[in-house]
């Protein structure tokens, strides 16, 4: 009955072209002025050492970003991701006796497990994806410090402390695993069936389980990919800092990496996935917080300057919705 | 405002328009409602029976035309100043609280309190049990609200929205999803209110209340009012044909007549549903489709015709019955399964179930077909850009681009690229739930050419529409539907539109609903007794 | 249509069903409680069932209470308030350094300050139209940052001086049981009487249930939703105070993570997280199940503390799961 009040017109064409605009990059803007300011007032920010550490540091949100965009595109979210990650430094440092690559093996798979869980939990249970998640962020993390006794442990292994600290051609390897993961995960959001029919269900959920989507298995296997993503990323952090930390590694990083993706332009209410946005998102969140800190504004800042960022760019899409 | 002389017009539309979009959602429609009168408001889908009430309680305001309230112009800004100056609303669905009791939804913001400002409980049950009284309905009023029957859920919004000041009463639909007892207590209410002097707008698709229970009736078709009158000078069939019938102001548009493909009445039937049955919904209802054939199925709104069709496509869970498809049987609950088989469906409700408006058009129409234009699971460009490009200009869709958002296309293009989306799937049955509703008279006539071509082509297709023209010209057969069972099927010359509505019109006499109105009421004035 | 029909046949149907689990998932927590209370009095005798621990139990519970008791509203309302952690955190930095300027300073700027992040959080969310979980995620965000900022990167901490009066709000007594508890308990009444026996309390219910009913019942709410989420930034910062009066200072690190564990508390009570329905004295049941685990496994010794998380997230788990079970047909 309600066919003939639908039709789709843009009311106020201009105003919703500008939101369209600001949403779609207003990222790499941002991106662009914070490089030019640094350039200006930085000392040293051009500098080949620094540039390395911003891109090193970015690395863990970035990867888990990236995951963190496909479940968004869905139209779900992953609040477990942080402690995914401590549960993949635990069992990292747990199995290290076995070997480095059975330990990674180990990480991996532990971390795509929980994924599983939350998948079944979403897809499966039709439980809604931020409980589902809740409730693995609070047990996994307890999971984590249990595996671990709840202690720091020192990691040593040359194989992890090359993938840590080595460079290729003076790019480090975590950099260079982050745009392998990056190039992937862009493949198979637009190469794929599976990237199609991510946002498809995030677009329409009904619409695409009648057009023969399988819902179930798509949203199961995404939850899967964004928890061993997470755990790619715990394997990472570990390495870098040689030591496993289960209490404080991941802490509050589906925070960022929502916020990355959020401000990287892909809309909290699915149906579109942003993979140069997200990158775009976690870069210009690093350099916040790198920029104020250089500039001797303290850590406080770059937390409310972020808060505020989160805001402006929900409220930049909730505007554009509207329009 | 109470000096009105008793038989004045309460409420008073008077030419009201409505644009949306520039769609003309209600043209010029007026209407006129006399306290203690059961006005029946009926209409198929997009008729525009919605918008008009939601011109009524304040949802919309009317671009033209004026609404005059015990004789003076209102204009309601929202629908809470409507209910404070009297008119009360029943929407189809429950609006309220289910998980809270029923006495506290009964008297949500205006609970009884005690001298500490805290609500008293005792009162407010009392109060609530009181409120209830009148309406027959005895239960816990401690209980929620959603452990109860939807009967009496019914009963709790309409004693909740009627206080003893309204003077207008609109339901929307009120019966579509009770049970036969609860539909017979509504009646009383609904006689109750009449006699109570109150004016009731009674929106339904079901003949028999219409005719039971409603003093006057007013049609609506395609946003314009084609009758208003007393519901005693006026047939069953007249009714239906002024709801369904030919409009006259489309008659000129173009059209093809395509009845008559060449189909073999011998040949096996590509589709065959037997017994499709699901309690209160579908009675074993069974339809067979064979290969070049267009099957029409007739039906008033609520006759179970978008039901069956989501049976056949496995999406309606069903008590009993099977769905073949080359003798194969489809497995049940699952659309991948019907698709596999060679069924397609475009949906009744193009925005909520159809489109998917983030994406673009070229990733709308391949949805369904990715996995036949892929290897490997990694999608071919060629190959998706060829078949859009072809179903493109041969349903000549119109679009800035390919990659344009559908959400941004009009609604004839949002249907075709649904069309397009299921023709990728070179399907052997299409199921088309009213695919031509709420789209302009260029795209109809051209979905219409094309189901005809489809058909010549060897598809075997089952036609929904809210239009009995469409159907009766676009089919070869039309099965009737009533109330959840197939009624009738006419094939060539009987195929005619007073045919269909004589089916349509006669008077239910199986059904147990009928039966308990039968007994409790003076017999349905039904001068016309069908086929 | 099909869709309301097939509601009403499965509650119809399963009307008993229905009420038998839904008193199991209220009352359950409170069951668990007590079983687990028994079992440990058994197991450890004195040790856990002495006056002294189990008043441990209730003082550790204070604090997480009073803020679950504003976390029922907030997701019964059918939102969630993820800032609460670091409005405690805040509140009790502000309090010490408040403390500098006295006692009232020490109350008033906390709960002030906190009101108003509260009050930020229910205007963005309730006017704005934003998600509450972006909303309170941002606010997370910014008033942990606020709380490094007044301490100097946390690195300065705040000490209350021992003859502030605001010292006895943490560390007084009244008849041999302390402030936190005595308040905490208050919240508790207050929180269910206004919950159950006050219009706000069922206006937050309806609109939890049915936003869309509530607004055409004329509730307003918007007024409600912002009064959520200052109640429960109110009721953080109130928690926040307790800690800074009990500790004698006031430190920006703690309360990482307390929203989580607020939400399990509420959860495992029985609220329902899709909101419409919850129970204060399900909250209590939760809170106290908390940290009686936790009590229990120091007890045990050789499990580690972090067992309780584990346990959280199981309980969760299956708490959902049933609360998805009983609400399947909302859905369909």
């Amino acid at each position: 009955m309600t066919a003939t009040e639908t039709a789709p017109a843009a009311q106020a064409p201009g105003r919703r072209r500008l939101l369209d605009l600001v949403a779609e990059n207003g990222v790499y803007v941002g991106l662009l002025l914070l490089i030019a300011f640094n350039l200006l007032f930085t000392r040293r920010f051009g500098e080949i050492d620094n540039i390395r550490l911003q891109f090193v540091q970015v690395v863990p949100v970035a990867i888990i970003a990236l995951g963190m965009a496909l479940v968004i595109g869905t139209r779900g979210i992953d609040l477990s991701v942080g402690s995914v990650m401590a549960i993949a430094s635990a069992l990292l440092a747990l199995y290290l006796g076995y070997g480095p690559v059975v330990a990674i093996a180990v990480a991996l798979l532990g971390g795509a497990v929980v994924g599983l869980v939350n998948g079944v939990l979403v897809s499966v249970a039709g439980v809604q994806p931020i409980v589902a998640t809740l409730a693995l962020l609070v047990g996994g993390r307890g999971l984590a410090l249990v595996l671990a006794r709840g202690r720091l442990t020192e990691v040593f292994d040359p194989t992890l402390a090359t993938i840590g600290s080595a460079r290729v051609f003076e790019v480090p390897i975590v950099v260079l695993i982050a745009l392998a993961v990056a190039v992937v995960i862009g493949i198979l959001v637009s190469r794929t069936t599976f990237g199609r029919y991510l946002v498809a269900i995030g677009g329409n959920a009904e619409a695409s389980v009648l057009a023969g989507v399988p819902v179930r298995r798509t949203l199961l296997t995404v939850y899967i990919l964004c928890a061993a993503l997470a755990a790619l990323a715990g394997v990472i952090q570990t390495a870098r800092l040689s030591a496993s930390d289960p209490s404080f590694v991941g802490n509050l990083i589906e925070l960022s990496a929502i916020t990355a993706v959020v401000v990287g332009g892909t809309p909290l209410s699915g149906g579109r996935i942003r993979i140069m946005g997200t990158l775009a998102g976690a870069m210009l969140m690093q350099l916040i917080a790198a920029t104020l800190i250089t500039h001797n504004l303290p850590d406080s800042a770059t937390r409310m300057v972020q808060a505020v960022i989160i805001v402006a760019a929900v409220l930049i899409q909730r505007q554009r919705g509207a329009a | 405002m109470t000096t009105a002389a008793p038989a004045a017009v309460v409420l008073d539309v008077r030419e009201v328009s409505k644009h949306f979009a520039g769609v003309l959602a209600l043209d010029r429609v007026s209407m006129e409602l006399r306290p203690g009168e059961v006005h029946a408001l009926v209409g198929e889908n997009g008729a525009g029976k919605s918008t008009l009430i939601k011109v009524l309680t304040g949802v919309h305001q009317p671009d033209e035309g004026e609404v005059r309230y015990g004789g003076e112009p209102v204009s309601f800004a929202r629908p809470l100043d409507a209910q404070a100056a009297g008119i009360a609303t029943i929407y189809q669905e429950v609006n309220l609280v289910p998980l809270l009791s029923v006495a506290r939804n009964l008297l949500l913001g205006r609970e009884p309190t005690n001298a500490l400002g805290l609500i008293d409980q005792r009162r407010m049950n009392r109060i609530a049990r009181e409120t209830l009284a009148p309406y027959g309905i005895d239960v816990d009023v401690r209980r929620p609200l959603r452990q109860l029957g939807l009967g009496i859920q019914q009963m709790v919004a309409i004693a909740r929205a009627i206080a003893a000041d309204h003077r207008v009463v609109i339901m929307d639909e009120p019966t579509s999803s009770l049970e036969p007892r609860e539909v017979e207590r509504l009646m009383q209410v609904v006689d109750r209110l009449r006699r109570d002097g109150v004016a009731v707008v009674y929106v339904s698709h079901r003949l028999d209340e219409v005719f039971r229970l409603c003093d006057r009736v007013t049609v609506l078709r395609d946003g314009r009012r084609v009758h208003s009158g007393p519901v005693a000078e006026i047939t069953r069939l007249e009714l239906v044909s002024k709801m369904l019938g030919r409009d006259l102001a489309d008659v000129a548009r173009a059209r093809t007549r395509f009845n008559e493909h060449s189909t073999d009445r011998a040949a096996e039937p590509v589709l065959r549903a037997s017994d499709l049955t699901r309690r209160h919904v579908l009675d074993h209802v069974s339809v067979e489709i064979r290969a070049g054939e267009v099957i029409g199925l007739a039906g008033l709104l609520g006759s179970g015709r978008t039901e069956t069709v989501k049976a056949i496509y496995g999406v309606l869970p069903l008590d009993s019955g099977a769905v073949e498809v080359g003798g194969g049987r489809v497995r049940a609950g699952s659309p991948r399964s019907a698709i596999a088989a060679g069924v397609a469906l475009i949906p009744e409700d193009r925005k909520a179930e159809g489109i998917i408006p983030t994406l673009s058009v070229r990733d709308n129409i391949v949805l369904a077909a990715l996995p036949r234009l892929s290897q490997a699971g990694f999608t071919s460009d060629r190959r998706q850009d060829a078949v859009v490009e072809r179903l493109m200009s041969r349903l000549r869709i119109k679009a800035s681009s390919p990659d344009q958002r559908v959400g941004e296309l009009s609604g004839g293009n949002q249907q075709k690229v649904l069309l397009a989306r299921m023709l990728c799937l070179d399907p052997r049955v299409l199921l088309l739930d009213d695919p031509t509703r709420g789209i302009d008279v260029g795209a109809k006539a051209e979905i219409q050419a094309l189901i005809s071509e489809l058909a010549d082509q060897g598809m075997g297709v089952l036609l929904i529409s809210s239009e009995l023209e469409e159907v009766v010209e676009g089919s070869d057969r039309v099965v009737v539907l009533r109330d959840g069972a197939v009624v009738g099927e006419l094939r060539g010359d009987e195929a005619t539109e007073d045919g269909v509505m004589a089916l349509i019109a006669a008077a239910a006499r199986e059904t147990g609903q009928t039966e308990l109105i039968d007994e409790t009421a003076a017999s349905p004035d039904g001068p016309d007794d069908g086929d | 249509m099909t869709a309301m029909a097939t509601a009403g046949d499965v509650g119809r149907a399963s009307g008993r069903r229905e009420r038998v689990a839904a008193r199991l998932q209220q009352g359950g927590a409170l069951v668990v409680v007590v079983v687990v209370t028994l079992v440990a009095s058994l197991l450890f005798g004195g040790r856990f069932a002495s006056v002294d621990n189990l008043l441990g139990i209730l003082e550790a519970s204070s604090f997480l209470g009073i803020v679950a008791v504003g976390m029922t509203f907030v997701i019964i309302g059918g939102g969630i308030d993820l800032s609460v952690g670091s409005l405690l955190a805040l509140s009790a930095v502000l309090a010490a350094f408040g403390s500098q300027f006295g006692s009232v300073v020490a109350v008033a700027l906390p709960l002030g300050v906190c009101g108003l992040i509260g009050l930020v959080n229910g205007l963005l969310i309730a006017r704005a139209r934003l998600a509450p979980f972006i909303v309170t995620l941002a606010t997370l965000l910014f008033a942990r940052g606020l709380a490094f900022a007044v301490s100097d990167e946390g690195n300065t901490i705040f000490r209350i001086d021992p003859d502030q009066a605001v010292i006895a709000l943490g560390q007084g007594s009244i008849a041999g049981i302390r402030i936190p508890i005595l308040l905490a308990g208050l919240a508790f009444v207050a929180g269910w009487v206004v919950l159950n026996r006050a219009r706000y309390g069922t206006a937050v219910a309806a609109i939890g249930g049915n936003e869309e009913a509530a607004r055409l019942m004329g509730l307003p709410i918007a007024r409600v939703k912002a009064a959520m989420y200052v109640t429960s930034g109110l009721l953080a910062g109130l928690a926040g105070l307790l800690v800074a009066a009990r500790s004698s200072s006031g430190q920006s690190t703690i309360g990482v993570g307390l929203e989580l564990q607020a939400i399990a508390a509420v959860v495992i009570g029985g609220t329902l997280l899709t909101g419409g329905f919850g129970s204060i004295a399900g909250t209590l049941a939760g809170v106290l199940l908390l940290n009686v685990i936790n009590n229990v496994i120091n007890q045990v010794g050789t499990l580690s503390s972090y067992f309780q998380q584990v346990v959280s997230g199981v309980f969760l788990i299956v708490v959902v799961l049933v609360q998805r079970y009983l609400t399947r047909e909302q859905r369909l």
